[in-house]
């Protein structure tokens, strides 16, 4: 990992942005400190200045002791989602002015009369349309009308336009013209995103929408780093900052300001890389990472210590988590799938007499029944409080007082006196159903990848991830599941393990059969380089790899899949090479190869990283433990009471061993040890869970 | 004794397998009107071909017909004698989904030994031989290989005189038959899954549980029908027809566990490919009343049984084999907005102004087969044959304005035009939203689309026009004014015909204008801000903001 050659006992810190709280993670000499402030969304610097401050008094530190500071927001996204972000207009090709608009011209849910569809960013009347045409193989079929460019200056000072996207139709292939119109609007003093640069690929609807997106964040993301970088100088920190990108890697402020829809999803790109580092370190080649917080849960599949990766994501979705429901983005992202089921998601019995749960989200306010905040709907929550699944005097470090009451008369009235049950049969139902929710989630997420989901470690953290993890696990066919220490701000310490890197994806259509080898290797040594100027501001010296991706398909079908390049320059006779492990690829996925099709290539892709090296998690230091405790649990699917022992987390010891059922507390979470599970505590304090399956 | 609770988890279940069934096709279809489109529907049978759950993922028309498919393939071949690894075809219009381009696949499902169910899919593939899609047939047997329900995979192994024959029948064999596997992995996906959960919930049969689905769904769906003023109620609407325009009729009949649409007064069979087999009918009737009724009730055999069609013989909504119905779906798509029309009595909050309803869809074809062999003094297009798919708009809702430009009821999407263009040797000049056309109203309709569409370098092709709503206009609901007609033209002017096979010479366009939705509610009420903003955005035109709106810009 690149920021491991940095001295070790130099510290190293992390920040979190979130909707609600700034997580802060600082690593010095194998100790770690965690630390939350509130994000102060009008000027996010503030709240981290803060929490840095309290975080280095912690640690016992000065600001200029830390060497690098990481750094992930939510700040893109929420302007997106709340609509904050600039007046941003598109030039476009003439005769395309409403791309943005028509979409794919679908309803993403086919029975919903009164469906919202999301709307642009850009309104029609800031799509401005000049005469142009480039063809599918990137020849000019009618020049750009520079004339009708510069006449489109007045209208945007007019409309007060503070950001400019440009995209033209196959400006993947060619993108002179692109070029050249954001250069005269540039010289007009105008910030400028060109699709081509931001995601050059073919798909006119996402790549236009990824450019104006990129744009619309821009002049936010721009004010927000300059004005943190003047803080922290301030402060008297001068180490380097780097940003956590959706992809999984770290990189520059300087690159970030020029593509800051690359940091959508640094948040739970971090908690991916969290449960990722901890794979490694433990060996594990076969990993799912459940990450269940307030709203949603997140799922993602790490093989071989490394996290799925995607080419697409949608930001905003409005159509309660619905594919389709939101904006396209065409960006290097983890791939992992976000369902609407989280500690707030309420329950209600649906027109079939079936339990549902979520998408609706009772939120931080009013929160579940038992916040006692005017709550009325059960929520997951409620449900883990009834079952005796949480300790009530624990919940979110003892700082909140639990309504047990209030959380059964939400469920008598919503669930129990629809089904004719009582509230811990129903309690039982919502977490049976909600846990039956997200192993469907991670079983199609599985299908949809050409993953197994058998057989995997699951790395669970969050508020609820631990207190679910060994049902879910049950249902999945897991028998082995991680709990590590820190959970609760597992994106921040994921931030300290991202490895400096940097992806680069272009279209260049090939057919396997005539396979233009010069053309190729031109391109691939272009975007290797492209991606390793990039790398280079912030590695270090550390040594980096490039690793080439072909996404290929048979010809005449839409969707590819990755194969894995050699890391030489492309030769002759390497054709046939790459067709079988396309073949290889492919039967992975779908059984069996179709025969008789040639191959096609779509695109290229080069992610260039610093080496991810095996990371030792520091053990956190333990106390005595205190009298014996024990707390009456109702099992959800029996419906049986016992008494389930409690024991506290910092009170167990490396090599401790404890057989379920049994709930071990902690100030975020509680984990619960299911009756066929055995728990015991690692060397770097991971709680270890596994259970005896029938062969 | 197994609890509601229980059931209602597998349940869930059993509609996450019939989905990772749909995915797996749309992720290994080779058709651009599959993988990019999703003109296709996957589900679950019980071994007495009653449809247990079906893939939210997938398109109307082929749901209900799908579902009365399954029960031919086991008149066929009984499910005593089927085996593991089997999978059975047929895109016979009468005992599938109503044309020869949707194919349909049944697989059955074994557990332990033994067969515990059937999963079906239905997908509409590129090219399937003859005439091509597109309305100029007249009789089915110009429209294409006409496959009867056979076994294309015998216990895993390929059927390879199927395959053979299917190749040498269409223009686009390596496509077809990469369609053929991917149905058939889709099938295996589900059973695979089916297996683990019968496994897992420790299930030795799917009876149980298919009581229970049916029982909750009809309870539910007779539940919604009784909410329901009953009566009867009437409406009609027009089609442009192909020789002659075409008249539907319906009289809905709200009953108390029941509806039924009688068609009766509807016109009669066209010579030409337009004709609609009574199993479309019956899809997209029963879809334009679900929508309304109980659009939140799972599509099984039981929750859509207490919708009913009543189509007289001799009719155009009831065509005998062997009518030609390739475009079937011209008519069809115009089912839910005569519904609709009838339930708009009813519940009015609920229903929608009528909209462009018919996809756009051109199927364009180029090359030898249309110009000829190319001369020195005349080149022409290399051969291609490609569909895209276009929609206008959809109908004004009670309290929202249609969507512009989007599919409805149709559940398909469009296709990029760079993926078109990187496909097929054409330019596609215009593909945006027609300003003015959506139908005025309090609420106002979408906005339909114009598409500008030649031959590279201007080179002839033709296109097999199957549009509808030229002559007649969607009309709105309540004082809301229709949308937009559609036109179909040549960009240097003269008009074309809205079906049949048509050339665009070398040097013209083709141009489509398609209709936008009606409005609802008289526009002298629309909201003064919304008639200012599509002002501003050029949707509707000052003039008509001031005639029709009575807003005065100034």
């Amino acid at each position: 990992m690149g920021l491991d050659y940095r001295p070790m006992t130099s510290a190293r810190l992390a920040v979190d942005i979130g909707g609600t709280f700034t997580d802060l993670a600082l690593e010095r000499d194998g100790r770690r400190f965690t630390a939350k402030t509130l994000t102060t969304s009008d000027a996010p610097e503030k709240g981290v200045l803060t929490g840095v401050a309290a975080i280095l008094a912690d640690a016992g530190l000065a600001p200029g002791d830390v060497s690098i500071l990481v750094h992930g927001t939510t700040l893109a996204t929420n302007a997106v989602i709340e609509r904050k972000g600039a007046v941003t207009a598109l030039i476009t090709t003439a005769g395309f002015r409403d791309v943005l608009a028509m979409g794919n011209e679908s309803r993403y849910d086919q029975y919903d009369l009164q469906i919202r569809l999301p709307e642009p960013l850009v309104p029609r009347h800031l799509r401005l349309p000049v005469p142009e045409r480039v063809d599918a193989n990137g020849r000019v079929l009618l020049p750009l009308d520079e004339e009708a460019v510069r006449a489109l200056i007045p209208t945007l000072h007019e409309h007060k336009v503070t950001s400019v996207a440009v995209g033209f139709l196959h400006s993947f292939t060619n993108g002179a013209h692109e070029r050249r119109a954001g250069a005269i609007l540039e010289a007009a003093g105008f910030p400028v995103t060109l699709s081509s640069d931001v995601s050059p690929e073919m798909r006119e609807w996402e790549r236009f929408s990824t450019a104006v997106a990129n744009a619309y964040v821009q002049p936010l993301m721009q004010g927000y780093l300059r004005r943190l970088q003047t803080g922290l100088s301030a402060m008297g920190m001068d180490a380097p900052v780097f940003l956590m990108l959706s992809g999984g890697g770290l990189t520059t402020v300087d690159t970030a300001c020029r593509f800051p829809i690359r940091l959508v999803e640094s948040g739970p790109a971090g908690g991916a890389i969290f449960s990722a580092a901890i794979a490694r370190a433990a060996g594990l080649n076969r990993v799912l990472s459940f990450d269940m917080g307030g709203t949603t849960a997140k799922i993602c599949l790490i093989d071989d210590g490394a996290p799925q990766t995607a080419r697409t994501f949608e930001v905003a979705r409005i159509g309660r988590f619905k594919k389709g429901s939101g904006l396209p983005l065409r960006i290097p992202v983890i791939e992992m799938v976000e369902i609407g089921a989280g500690g707030g998601s309420l329950a209600h019995v649906d027109a079939l007499g079936r339990i549902a749960v979520g998408p609706e989200s009772a939120g931080a306010m009013p929160g579940p029944a038992c916040y006692g905040r005017g709550g009325k709907e059960p929520a997951v929550t409620d449900a883990n409080l009834v079952l005796g699944r949480y300790d009530p005097a624990r919940f979110a470090g003892g700082t909140m007082a639990l309504d047990a009451d209030a959380s059964r008369a939400a469920l008598d009235h919503a669930v129990g006196s629809k089904m004719g049950i009582d509230a811990g049969s129903a309690a039982g139902g919502v977490i049976e159903m909600v846990d039956e929710t997200m192993a469907n989630a991670a079983r199609i997420h599985a299908i949809e990848s050409g993953k197994a989901f058998a057989d995997r470690t699951v790395i669970a953290f969050g508020g609820g991830g631990p207190v679910h993890a060994c049902r879910v696990a049950e249902k999945i066919g897991a028998s082995r599941i991680m709990i590590p220490p820190g959970a609760g701000v597992g994106s921040a310490i994921g931030f300290l393990r991202a490895p400096v890197g940097y992806e680069v994806v272009r279209s260049l259509y090939q057919r396997l059969g005539k396979f233009d080898v010069a053309a190729v290797n031109e391109l691939l040594e272009d975007m290797t380089r492209e991606a390793m100027t990039v790398v280079d501001a912030g590695r270090f010296g550390a040594p980096v790899r490039a690793v080439r991706t072909a996404f290929m398909r048979y010809v005449g079908q839409g969707h590819e899949i990755p194969v894995r390049l050699s890391d030489r320059a492309i030769e002759a006779g390497d054709a046939s090479g790459i067709r079988a492990s396309f073949d290889a690829e492919y039967s992975r996925f779908y059984d069996r190869p179709v025969p008789g099709s040639d191959v096609e290539v779509m695109s290229f892709a080069v992610a260039v990283a610093t080496e991810t090296l095996v990371h030792d998690e520091p053990a956190p230091p333990t106390i005595a433990a205190g009298p014996a405790r024990t707390q009456a649990v109702q099992d959800p699917v029996t419906g049986e009471i016992a008494d389930w022992p409690v024991h506290d987390r910092n009170t167990m010891p490396a090599g401790t061993t404890l057989a379920g059922p049994a709930i071990i507390a902690e100030d975020e979470t509680s984990t619960l040890v299911g009756a066929l599970w055995t728990a015991s505590i690692d060397d770097h304090g991971i709680i270890i869970l596994s259970r005896e399956t029938a062969a | 004794m197994i609890s509601a609770l229980a059931y209602g988890i597998m349940w869930n279940r059993l509609i996450a397998v019939v989905e990772e069934q749909a995915q797996t096709m749309i992720r290994t279809a080779f058709s651009t009107t599959v993988r990019e489109s999703g003109d296709l529907s996957a589900g679950i049978f019980d071994l007495d071909g009653r449809m247990l759950a079906q893939a939210v993922t997938g398109t109307p028309g082929h749901v209900n017909s799908m579902m009365e498919s399954v029960g031919h393939f086991l008149k066929r071949f009984p499910a005593a004698t089927m085996k593991a690894g089997d999978h059975y075809i047929t895109n016979d219009p009468w005992l599938g989904t109503g044309h020869l381009h949707d194919l349909t696949v049944v697989s059955p499902a074994f557990h332990n030994g033994h067969i515990v169910g059937l999963f079906a899919n239905t997908a509409h593939v590129i090219d399937i031989g003859g005439l091509g899609m597109g309305p100029e047939a007249r009789s089915v047997f110009e429209e294409g290989m006409y496959i009867p329900i056979v076994k294309c995979f015998s216990e895993g192994v390929a059927n390879e005189t199927f395959f053979d024959i299917l190749r040498a029948g269409t223009r686009l064999p390596v496509e077809l038959e990469g369609d053929v596997y991917s149905l058939c992995a889709c099938n295996d996906a589900g059973i695979r899954r089916l297996v683990e959960m019968m496994d897992e919930f420790q299930m030795s049969g799917l009876e149980d549980l298919a009581t229970h689905i049916f029982d909750a769904s009809r309870r539910a769906t007779i539940a919604a029908i009784a909410a329901l003023p009953p009566g009867t109620y009437r409406a009609d609407i027009g089609s442009d027809g192909y020789e002659a325009p075409v008249h539907l009729e319906a009289a809905l009949t709200v009953g108390s566990d029941s509806i039924t649409v009688d068609f009766q007064g509807t016109s009669g069979l066209s010579t030409r490919g337009i004709n609609v087999p009574a199993a479309y009918t019956r899809a997209y009737t029963a879809f334009g009343i679900k929508v309304v009724v109980a659009p939140d009730i799972p599509n099984n055999t039981a929750s859509l049984e207490p919708f009913r069609c009543i189509i007289p013989e001799g009719c155009i909504l009831n065509a005998p084999r062997p009518y030609a119905v390739a475009v079937r779906h011209v008519i069809g798509h115009l089912l839910p907005d005569l519904v609709m029309g009838c339930l708009h009595q009813a519940v009015p909050e609920r229903v929608t102004a009528e909209g462009a309803s018919c996809l756009w869809n051109p199927p364009l074809r180029g090359g030898g087969s249309v110009s000829g062999q190319a001369t020195a003094n005349r080149p022409v297009l290399p051969d291609f044959e490609i569909i895209t798919f276009n929609s206008g708009g959809t109908g004004a809702r009670p309290t929202s304005d249609g969507l512009d430009a989007t599919a409805f009821p149709s559940g398909v999407r469009t296709m990029p035009v760079e993926a078109t263009e990187a496909t097929a040797p054409i330019v596609i000049w215009r593909k945006e939203l027609r300003p003015g056309s959506g139908g005025a109203g309090r609420t106002r309709g979408g906005l339909g689309q114009i598409m500008e569409i030649a031959g590279r370098d201007d080179l002839e092709f033709a296109c097999n026009a199957i549009f509808d709503r030229v002559a007649n206009a969607p009309r709105g609901r309540e004082g809301g004014l229709k949308g937009a007609a559609g036109h179909v033209m040549l960009k240097s002017g003269p008009a074309l015909k809205p079906k049949g096979f048509q050339i665009i010479p070398d040097g013209d366009r083709l141009v489509l204008q398609m209709p936008g939705g009606g409005g609802m509610g008289d526009p002298l009420t629309r909201d003064r801000a919304l008639v200012a903003r599509d002002l501003r955005d050029g949707l509707i035109s000052a003039d008509e903001a001031r005639d029709v709106y009575g807003y005065d810009a100034a």
